[in-house]
């Protein structure tokens, strides 16, 4: 759907709002340049000059100090200028408009904007009005995506798994609130995951998810069988118990990750949480501690997609 | 202006009676004098030479927001009642969601004085049900009728008490004033801001399922049914919901309904990429929903659609999906968008336009949306062919919030007389 806003009229990509509408090959173009950023950061200086004299602004309207850290990171090892707002806490409180903070920052003369927000399409009302020239980056809006995670996450898997076309993959526990869930659905599907499987109480299932391209699970073990990737999800504290979930307790009882529970998956399978992580809730710590566990590898790898995908957006890769 | 009019050459249109034919009508004092033969010694004016237009009955549109009193940085009663005119509507209710509410006779007074002095459309005020609209105390509904209100309604701002619902429909059954209600559970709506399905899911929207307007609508006519209240029930969106109001009609219970016009040629695909001039209430559904709403008011179930007008100020409009204002300006759409509606559904112009005329009348019991002598010469010339494009340069509304914008819709009002007066000419 964000395909027009997301890439210009030559396809190239203009701003990454979400994984949804993005051809595979653009998705392919992100993932071969993070591999060659991969090994800048092995060396000791990682640091390369390709965004040297641009000026990147982190824009959280919420807050995310990990998740900013990873971009600011990414931007300077590229040689960005890098600025951090954490808005929540400022302009919005006095009233301004999510448009006349950007339209500020612009004037500042911003190169790129990386924008979390609570409103699902907040990135796309900054990307329709900023000027030409002026990148966005969406990195977290309200459930509706999260595009750098599930770029990380789909590199992470072409890691270890090399060939998508024989995978089967399970996304786990709380999909309805998930924005990871989502921006890691339409990637896998574009780039051509034939299984891409949901597991969670009905409570947890958006409507119609099944129209995402997914198979829906509410049995765990039904639902891991045979899978070659189990990726788990944040479960918020606020919905562990009310109107969704009775408890952790029982949540983690059906659906949480034990060695037990993933004894049903492919023996070499892989383990994925996007942090942080409820340990005891939605994954026991043997599992995300152990062999089959990418999970760090995984924040080591956002880096390097972070810094593709910025440098893609600035025309230098 | 002095008092006899001609208007020759037109297609004389009234679905009230059927009558479809080029017919002369002859206007004296306001009124119209004589439909084909001039009323004895009858001498014109005037004479508007309507060859090639449709003559059809001004319309009637059950909801248009005038914005006043309290949000004038929106609209102004003059801007909307200009965009009236200019959309053909002739007769108006408001709903009383205005700052403050229409809550007592006195705003409804000054609110029908204004009206009448710019002698433009006609309004009808929609009366507050409770004070403030807060849904606890009833508001004077014996005193607001008296100031004119014709109906009581709660706007937006929906019951969520039943015991409060009860009560404020046997209070209004006992002096056979008209309750309109907005058809959605509030708790079950949650907040949500786009119609439950796989839109609403893959944008990441929260969502407003299918069940808040089928739980509020079964225990509204689980209530009418109790206590025999009149009830317009206004804004349908679901295809669920026009099957229920098919069943309370068949079943005799004393209902009516509405569909606003945007829910006939929109679904939830149209909210595109978080489009917020697509952001309405109830919200753009299923496309299943819209073609059963079409159906619904082709075949009567629905009794008429309105513009659902709310002009909203850019500022409310320019903010993520979620947090943007709900509503769309439809005063100037509704007339095109209907006609737009009878083509597609393959109706005469009769049976199309009697959903913008003499039905919605009917529920207003107004003495309106009817060409016949005797009655008040508000009428619409349009022209049927005339295509046009949504801006900001063709809306007389201050609100320039549509999803159709950009767009080319065919059909436009030429002239709108109210009383016999031309009060618009394009």
């Amino acid at each position: 759907m964000s395909r027009s806003l997301q890439l210009g009229p030559d396809g190239r990509l203009v701003h990454l709002l979400s994984t949804e509408g993005l051809p595979a090959e653009t998705l392919r173009h992100i993932l071969d340049t993070a591999d060659q950023f991969v090994s800048v950061n092995e060396r000791e200086v990682k640091k390369v000059p390709l965004l040297r004299g641009r000026s990147l602004f982190n824009v959280f309207f919420e807050n995310s100090t990990r998740t900013r850290t990873t971009f600011e990171i990414a931007a300077k090892r590229l040689s960005a200028d890098v600025v951090n707002l954490n808005i929540g806490a400022s302009s919005t409180a006095k009233g301004e408009s999510l448009l006349d903070t950007v339209w500020n920052l612009q004037a500042m003369d911003a190169d790129m904007f990386v924008v979390r927000h609570k409103e699902a399409g907040a990135p796309h009302l900054v990307a329709r009005h900023v000027k030409p020239g002026v990148h966005v980056i969406n990195a977290g809006d309200g459930r509706h995506a999260h595009p750098t995670q599930g770029l990380l996450d789909v590199y992470t898997i072409r890691h270890y798994k090399k060939d998508f076309s024989r995978l089967v993959v399970a996304i786990v526990g709380d999909i309805l609130h998930s924005r990871v869930a989502r921006s890691q659905i339409h990637a896998l599907k574009t780039l051509g995951v034939p299984e891409v499987r949901v597991i969670g109480p009905r409570t947890l299932l958006p409507a119609d998810v099944e129209r995402l391209g997914v198979r829906v699970f509410h049995d765990m073990a039904a639902g891991l069988r045979g899978c070659d990737v189990v990726m788990t999800l944040r479960l918020q504290s606020e919905r562990m118990s009310g109107p969704l979930l009775p408890s952790a307790g029982e949540f983690n009882k059906a659906y949480g990750l034990t060695p037990e529970k993933l004894a049903q998956a492919s023996p070499d399978a892989i383990v994925m949480h996007p942090g942080p992580m409820n340990r005891g809730v939605e994954i026991d710590s043997s599992v995300a501690d152990g062999g089959q566990s990418v999970i760090m590898p995984q924040v080591t790898f956002g880096i390097a997609v972070r810094m593709a995908v910025m440098a893609i957006l600035a025309g230098n890769a | 202006m002095s008092g006899r009019l001609t208007i020759e050459g037109a297609r004389v249109v009234d679905p009230a009676s059927g009558h479809d034919a080029v017919t002369a009508i002859y206007v004296a004092d306001g009124a119209i004098a004589g439909l084909g033969k001039a009323p004895d010694g009858f001498r014109a004016d005037a004479v508007i030479d309507a060859k090639g237009l449709v003559a059809c009955p001004g319309l009637v549109d059950l909801a248009a927001r005038l914005r006043e009193p309290g949000f004038e940085y929106r609209a102004t009663l003059e801007s909307e009642m200009r965009a009236a005119v200019a959309g053909g509507v002739t007769s108006l209710a408001c709903p009383p969601d205005t700052e403050p509410p229409l809550d007592e006779p006195g705003l409804v007074e000054m609110l029908k004085r204004r009206a009448t002095s710019l002698a433009l459309a006609r309004v009808y005020p929609i009366g507050a049900l409770t004070l403030g609209l807060g849904g606890e105390r009833l508001a004077e509904m014996g005193e607001l009728a008296e100031a004119g209100c014709v109906g009581f309604s709660q706007a937006d701002a929906l019951l969520s008490d039943p015991h409060v619902l009860r009560q404020a429909l046997r209070y209004a059954s006992t002096f056979g004033f008209s309750v309109w209600l907005r058809p959605q559970d509030s708790t079950l709506a949650h907040g949500g801001v786009a119609h439950e399905g796989e839109v609403a899911t893959r944008l990441g929207l929260s969502p407003i399922p299918e069940v808040a307007e089928t739980v509020a609508l079964k225990t509204i006519l689980t209530l009418v049914e109790e206590t025999g209240a009149r009830v317009h029930v206004a804004r349908l969106s679901t295809a669920r919901g026009v099957a229920l109001m098919r069943d309370a009609k068949a079943q005799g219970l004393p209902v009516t309904c509405d569909v606003g016009v945007h829910h006939l040629h929109l679904c939830d695909r149209d909210v595109g990429d978080f489009d917020p001039n697509a952001r309405l209430t109830p919200p753009l559904r299923d496309v299943r929903d819209r073609d059963a709403l079409r159906r619904g008011l082709a075949e009567g179930t629905i009794d008429a659609v309105c513009s659902d007008h709310a002009p909203v100020d850019d500022d409310a409009k320019q903010v993520p999906f979620g947090e943007a204002e709900p509503g769309a300006t439809g005063l100037e759409l509704l007339l095109p968008l209907v006609l737009q509606w009878g083509r597609e559904a393959g109706l005469a112009l009769p049976a199309t336009l009697g959903a913008v005329t003499s039905r919605p009348a009917a529920i207003l019991d107004a003495p309106a949306g009817r060409i016949a002598v005797g009655m008040a010469a508000d009428l619409c010339l349009l022209d049927p062919q005339a295509a046009w494009v949504v801006s900001s340069a063709t809306l007389a509304s201050q609100g320039r919030n549509t999803p159709f914008l950009g767009l080319e819709l065919v059909g436009r009002a030429v002239r709108t007389l109210v009383n016999g007066r031309v009060v618009h000419a394009a």
